[in-house]
């Protein structure tokens, strides 16, 4: 964590009760710790994006095109009337406050132009001035306001301080989901290169290599090839994992995160355990290396050309149907946005569970299964042997992602898996789970060093919850099925609640698994020990 | 000081209405032009303001997920608030409309000693604007007297349960009493919430000034300064089939009631108060979420560009090859 990081009794200083001056006349403070870096120009070269250049967000001149005004409001017009969410969203708040204090951003730090309505409204006070009637004849006293500088610099500012989790929309009467606000912003802003280097950064070398970090095809399979040699030391098992394997049943695509970070890498791990104890016919793509989709963090466009590489790759690799691993938004962008985007995917099959013979009808168009959909499959049908007291070192807890969750209700399929493998699982209180779950604070492409500060508070509430259950039950690990939490929520834990790991479903069912010839597992997957109470097995 | 604005323009509306309500002609104007070109503003302008909406497109299907999802048989899927069809979409929206479902949800946030988030249940918000919606229709209903002759049965209906308590003559409807209380309530939260104050436009309290305005006028015609009906529903009448006469005997304050209800529905299609017509638009809300079940088309879909299969062996041919991966083309 970097120096400068306040402590958190410093940070926790918050007030839920605005300061009475008008927010017409607040301007944010780029201050150390609550912003993320200019993307590199080299980058949004690369991507054919406008206006690359050398800048950062404190700089007094942002180098906006000269016609920037412009620009921004024929896009705005445009994408009202290519959205109808954006057009609805901007006309039927009410202001009724219900959402304001859904919002871990605003939660976490008190600013009230975090309250997702007010976020909202600095876009709608210019919506307002622009494109209704009303606004162009009373101005201020209709709520409108200009277009300047300043507010570029305001929305930079809050809409890089939403992880686009929905969490208000689920409170909201009208169902307004301030996460698309974000995103019209964020891709208007795009229109005039201000963007993250966080975002972009990784959409580049995810457009160019095949995944986030970059890691070139033959990095990749060292990767996946260290991870099979670990296995075999830990299991005495010795699995395959192919890659760009022509005629495989399935395609496997996973974000990146889990062959070059950990704790993902433990999850697969899992994975890579799963499919050889079952005999998925499988493969991994060097090319379709990454589910996660920055793209998404930026504009509908940028995460349709990073997601069109898996039907591309489905289709040159001649599979049956695809499978994707643990990781949240890319789930939003497979479940609401892929068929869409880049379908139809007609040249596959609806996706059918060789071992049970389970049709996923509810894939049926889009035929991409979600792990956990899969194995609780295995589970249900007894496919899989189990000892969950491979596990009793761990006290679990679950932590929905904000994606999953909102964007496509993945809510039974790991809580159902975790009951199989372990025996101590514990939820956190109801307010901060399933479709009310907290964000991690790092989500849509917030999770940059430089901007700790703003994600500490924005996972002040996740990690309040965490506590709660920390203190009651004793609980020591959190797991999830989403790559960004697993890479930030270690910092996030550490930071305001110690004691707490962070694990991946497919981990704890790696852990558990009895594989056939397998040697007597000592450690887990972390290579810790094991405290075995009992061969309670469950087959 | 936001709410003074409003508070002044609401009641110089009233003050030129109950000095208009005094003389011939400006009686024609505000008892005949008036309600005129006000319901055709609201006819017009609501309409307008839907048709763009639905103009704009619906690219993707976005619905807010709060329950489970459909997936595996023996997993039970939250059908409603998860819907994977028409009967789970109509479903939530029927509650979300008339039981502002997902205003049931509200919580409210503290943050104690320790650090200590507590989330307390708050349905105070749900109540009151549910207290106010469903007064107002049943108000709104209950207006149809005045226009429909013979009175409907059902308006009979209705203000026989309303007025249960049977106080009073004319007997006190529960409705007025509930649909002050709620506004009042409305009100003093953006007064006394300080987030909602520091939120709210001069429009919010525009619109619960018009509001009690027009209840207070009408409740005042009702029970304290009683009105000739007689010659309000002979206007009324003539007003929808499109005959009106002015009577002689309806005093001033049927006018100020009359102008404010003008204004409400001359004002109504450029406000937030639209969102009586956005709430059946919301897509995330009116959706299924069958995304993966279904091909959903976007009516703007474009080609983009991407970064080929072949252009990327391409450019990585050597390292694949040394690192033993196939390649398309040696
Ligand atoms: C389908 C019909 C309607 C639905 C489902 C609906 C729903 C809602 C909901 C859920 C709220 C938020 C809670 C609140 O702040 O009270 C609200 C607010 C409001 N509604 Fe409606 N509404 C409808 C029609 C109307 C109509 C016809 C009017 C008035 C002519 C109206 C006036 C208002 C006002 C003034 C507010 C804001 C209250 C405040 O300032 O706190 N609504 N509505
Ligand atoms: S809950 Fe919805 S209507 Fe109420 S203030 Fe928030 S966005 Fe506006
Ligand atoms: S989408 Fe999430 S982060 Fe963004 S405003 Fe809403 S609650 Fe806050």
């Amino acid at each position: 964590m970097p120096e400068a990081t306040p402590k958190p009794e410093e940070l926790v200083q918050i007030n839920y009760d605005p300061h009475e001056k008008d927010w017409r006349k607040t301007r944010p403070e780029f201050r150390k710790g609550t912003f993320c870096h200019a993307a590199l120009p080299k980058d949004v070269k690369y991507l054919g994006l406008p206006n690359p250049r050398d800048w950062q967000p404190p700089d007094v001149d942002w180098k906006l095109p000269p016609n920037w005004k412009e620009i921004i409001l024929q896009g705005m017009k445009e994408r009202l009337e290519k959205f109808r969410s954006f057009r609805l969203f901007m006309d039927i708040c009410v202001r009724c406050g219900a959402c304001a204090d859904k919002c871990q951003f605003f939660l976490g730090s008190g600013d009230p132009k975090n309250m997702p309505v007010l976020r909202a409204e600095l876009i709608r006070s210019v919506y307002r001035r622009y494109f209704t009637t009303t606004g162009k004849l009373f101005r201020g006293l209709a709520g409108a306001r200009d277009l300047t500088e300043d507010v570029i610099k305001e929305w930079f500012y809050y809409f890089y301080q939403c992880s686009e989790c929905r969490r208000c929309s689920v409170f909201c009467p009208f169902g307004i989901d301030t996460a698309e606000i974000t995103m019209m912003v964020r891709e208007l802003l795009n229109l005039v290169g201000v963007n993250t280097n966080w975002v972009i950064g990784p959409v580049a070398n995810c457009y160019r290599v095949g995944n986030h970090l970059g890691i070139q095809p033959h990095g990749f399979k060292d990767s996946i090839d260290f991870a099979v040699d670990d296995l075999e030391e830990i299991t005495g098992v010795r699995v395959e994992a192919p890659i760009n394997r022509k005629g495989a049943e399935v395609l496997f695509i996973v974000p990146s995160a889990d062959y070059f970070a950990t704790p993902h890498y433990y999850t697969l791990l899992g994975y890579l355990m799963l499919f050889h104890e079952i005999g998925l016919d499988y493969t991994f793509s060097a090319y379709a290396a990454e589910g996660g989709n920055f793209g998404l963090f930026s504009s509908h466009e940028l995460a349709k050309r990073l997601n069109a590489k898996m039907y591309a790759e489905a289709k040159r690799l001649k599979v049956k149907w695809i499978l994707g691993g643990e990781c949240g938004h890319m789930w939003r962008v497979v479940n609401q946005y892929m068929d869409t985007m880049n379908g139809p995917a007609d040249f596959l099959e609806v996706p059918v569970s060789p071992f049970t013979g389970t049709r996923f009808e509810n894939t049926r168009s889009t035929k991409m299964v979600h792990i956990c959909e899969f194995t609780s499959d295995l589970i249900y049908h007894n496919k899989l042997r189990l000892n969950p007291s491979r596990n009793d070192h761990w006290k679990v807890t679950f932590h929905d992602s904000c994606n999953p969750a909102r964007g496509m209700g993945l809510l039974e399929e790991p809580r159902y898996i975790l009951r199989k493998v372990c025996n101590h699982f514990h939820e956190m209180p109801e307010n901060t789970i399933r479709e009310q779950t907290f964000c991690c604070g790092s989500g849509a492409g917030l999770g940059s060093d430089e901007n700790i500060e703003a994600r500490l508070r924005g996972g002040l509430p996740r990690a309040n919850a965490v506590k709660y259950v920390r203190d009651k039950h004793g609980v020591n690990l959190l797991t999830c099925i989403c790559a960004i939490d697993k890479a930030t929520l270690p910092t996030l834990l550490e930071y305001w609640t110690p004691g707490v790991d962070v694990g991946g479903i497919h981990e704890l069912l790696g852990n558990a698994l009895i594989m056939k010839g397998e040697k007597e597992r000592t450690t887990d997957l972390r290579g810790q020990p094991l405290q075995q109470k009992s061969e309670a097995v469950h087959a | 000081m936001k709410p003074l604005v409003p508070l002044f323009v609401i009641l110089a509306v009233i003050g030129l209405a109950y000095g208009g309500g005094q003389l011939a002609d400006t009686r024609y104007l505000l008892g005949i032009v008036l309600p005129y070109a006000a319901i055709a503003t609201f006819l017009l302008g609501f309409s307008y303001r839907v048709i763009r909406w639905a103009h704009s497109a619906l690219p993707f299907h976005i619905p807010t997920t709060c329950g489970q999802q459909k997936t595996l048989p023996w997993i039970r899927s939250s059908w409603i608030e998860n819907p994977h069809n028409k009967r789970g979409v109509l479903t939530r929206m029927a509650l979300e409309i008339l039981l502002f479902r997902s205003l049931f949800r509200n919580s409210r946030a503290q943050i104690e000693e320790g650090p200590r988030l507590l989330y307390t249940e708050n349905k105070w918000l749900w109540l009151g604007a549910l207290a106010f919606h469903w007064s107002l229709l049943v108000i709104l209903l209950r207006h149809l007297r005045l226009f429909v002759e013979p009175v409907p049965r059902f308006v009979i209906g209705m203000d026989t349960i309303d007025g249960f308590l049977q106080i009073g003559a004319p007997q006190l409807l529960i409705t007025d009493v509930v649909v002050v209380a709620a506004l009042l309530y409305l009100l003093k939260r953006r007064f006394t919430d300080r987030r909602l104050r520091y939120i709210s436009l001069y429009t919010d309290y525009f619109a619960l000034f018009l509001l009690l305005g027009i209840v207070i006028t009408g409740i005042l015609m009702r029970y304290f300064f009683k009105v000739d009906l007689e010659g309000v529903k002979q206007l009324a009448l003539g007003l929808v089939t499109f005959s009106p006469t002015l009577p002689a005997a309806v005093g001033p304050l049927f006018f100020v009631h009359l102008t404010l209800v003008s204004l409400l529905f001359a004002y109504f299609p450029y406000s937030k108060l639209m969102h009586m017509g956005g709430i059946f638009l919301s897509p995330t809300r009116n959706l299924a979420n069958d995304s993966r079940r279904q091909r959903h088309v976007n009516p703007w879909n474009y080609p983009v560009k991407v970064h080929t299969y072949q252009e990327w062996e391409e450019e990585f041919h050597d390292k694949i090859k040394n690192s033993g991966l196939p390649l398309e083309k040696e």
